[in-house]
């Protein structure tokens, strides 16, 4: 085994770390921000509000994160109208492309982890809000949104992992993420082995500094949950 | 823009492989995940600490990248070792081996929580009766555990399969001819990209929502109280 070619062109490999940590940041404040009215539609009393939301969520979770890439990148080309409106200008892009991608896919997740949180708000918070003399959209901002935030933390912390791991197909439309300089790499000196290795040690990295942020988050923002120590 | 121009015998040739695929690595998933569990579980340290290291390791590291270190990787290794042992002749990893030990090889990381979790949650004094009662461990395995087991990490399976099977998708990367790589191809020939991705995306939806609902009515089977509802 030689590593000193992976280690020559380790810069690639930089490159690549911020590539996917940009586009999988971005995509999850971007899909948050979608998630949230996304997931008040799917709670909501009224059909017509309900369905569209239901029905998003369920194809985005019901098919392959790849094949909405492709469907994006590719397929979007296909379209006459699409291709000679000013949207070309990031379809044509891989990169606005993939953050589309990404974005639309955790934004159904994400909906739905903050589906089942809002669903277990205690009631009485919400009754005492309204015996406050709160509206409804002061209630969602202050009571219900704030609340079931921090119930979503455990379940959001393994989306974001998914969605990190998930980020790898990016690679795979010509983009230089951590997979993308890894092709790169083994493309060249034909080292599959080295040149995978190290992707797979800056994805774990990565994926451990998730994992910490988020326990960091928890300790802060859900130690009243907890059950106390002996 | 909805003309399939004669390729939709292909695509469902490669939906076929799809499915053959994801079956086959869930087969390798249940047994590595089994396994897995009642390592995790065992009293023997060797066992418990190298089910953690599999299940820390293989959830750490994005599937792509775990599947072109094993087909790509595999592939160098293996000629390596050949060549050494003097064999001449290159040696060529199927894809459709290399996709199913890696699919099989990182679900069963993840079953092996699934499984974790269904095992603590069948009562000792169960096993213990069962032991009592002169059964054998593997009888008492498949009579007392397993069948109560599977009531408690069948949610978690049913999660575990949709995911699986949408995972399938990356082995198009490695040149398997599974549905994308099909649709790939009569996306090039064609010019129809969003025809066939979109086609592809409406059969992967109808997989999962099959799934689903045989699923659901599995589910039932094992948990008699919800049985006739």
């Amino acid at each position: 085994m030689d590593f000193a070619p992976v280690i020559e062109h380790i810069d690639f490999y930089w490159q690549g770390l911020f590539t996917t940590v940009q586009l999988v940041l971005a995509s999850l404040v971007l899909g948050l921000m979608f998630a949230i009215p996304l997931a008040l539609m799917r709670g909501s009393q009224h059909a017509y509000l309900r369905f569209p939301a239901w029905f998003y969520i369920y194809i985005m979770r019901g098919t392959p994160l790849l094949v909405q890439l492709y469907i994006i990148y590719y397929g979007l080309g296909q379209i006459e109208s699409i291709k000679t409106s000013f949207l070309w200008v990031f379809f044509k892009e891989a990169y606005w492309c993939a953050l589309l991608a990404f974005t639309l896919n955790t934004a159904a997740y994400t909906a739905e982890i903050l589906r089942g949180a809002i669903d277990t708000t205690p009631k009485g918070e919400l009754e005492a809000a309204k015996a406050f003399g709160m509206s409804q959209s002061k209630i969602i901002r202050r009571i219900l949104l704030p609340s079931a935030f921090r119930r979503a933390l455990p379940a959001y912390s393994n989306e974001v992992i998914f969605l990190l791991h998930g980020s790898a197909v990016a690679g795979v439309i010509t983009l230089v993420d951590i997979t993308g300089a890894a092709r790169i790499v083994n493309a060249r000196f034909y080292n599959p082995f080295e040149a995978f290795i190290v992707a797979a040690l800056f994805y774990m990295a990565l994926t451990f500094i998730f994992i910490w942020l988020f326990r960091r988050l928890e300790k802060r923002y859900l130690s009243h949950l907890q059950k106390p120590s002996q | 823009m909805f003309n399939l121009e004669g390729y939709l015998p292909t695509i469902l040739e490669g939906s076929l492989v799809t499915l053959q695929i994801a079956l086959l690595s869930l087969l390798l998933a249940l047994v590595l995940g089994i396994l897995g569990a009642l390592g995790k579980l065992s009293r023997n340290i060797v066992a418990r600490k190298s089910a953690e290291l599999y299940t820390t390791l293989i959830r750490s590291v994005p599937d792509l990248i775990l599947m072109l270190l094993i087909y790509f990787g595999g592939q160098v290794i293996v000629n390596d070792l050949a060549y050494k042992l003097g064999y001449d002749d290159y040696i060529e990893i199927s894809p459709f081996a290399a996709g199913v030990i890696t699919i099989g090889f990182i679900f069963g990381a993840y079953l092996t929580e699934t499984f974790r979790g269904g095992i603590l949650a069948v009562p000792q004094g169960q096993l213990e009766a069962g032991r009592a009662f002169g059964m054998s461990p593997i009888k008492v395995f498949r009579r007392i555990l397993f069948p109560q087991m599977m009531r408690h990490a069948l949610p978690g399976l049913t999660n575990n399969w949709l995911v699986l099977l949408k995972t399938t998708a990356l082995v198009s990367i490695i040149g398997l001819d599974d549905l994308v790589r099909k649709a790939n191809m009569a996306a090039g020939v064609t010019q129809k990209p969003f025809t066939f991705y979109l086609l592809v995306g409406v059969i992967f939806l109808l997989f999962t929502s099959v799934s689903t609902l045989l699923l659901k009515r599995l589910e039932d089977h094992y948990n008699p109280e919800r049985r006739g509802h």
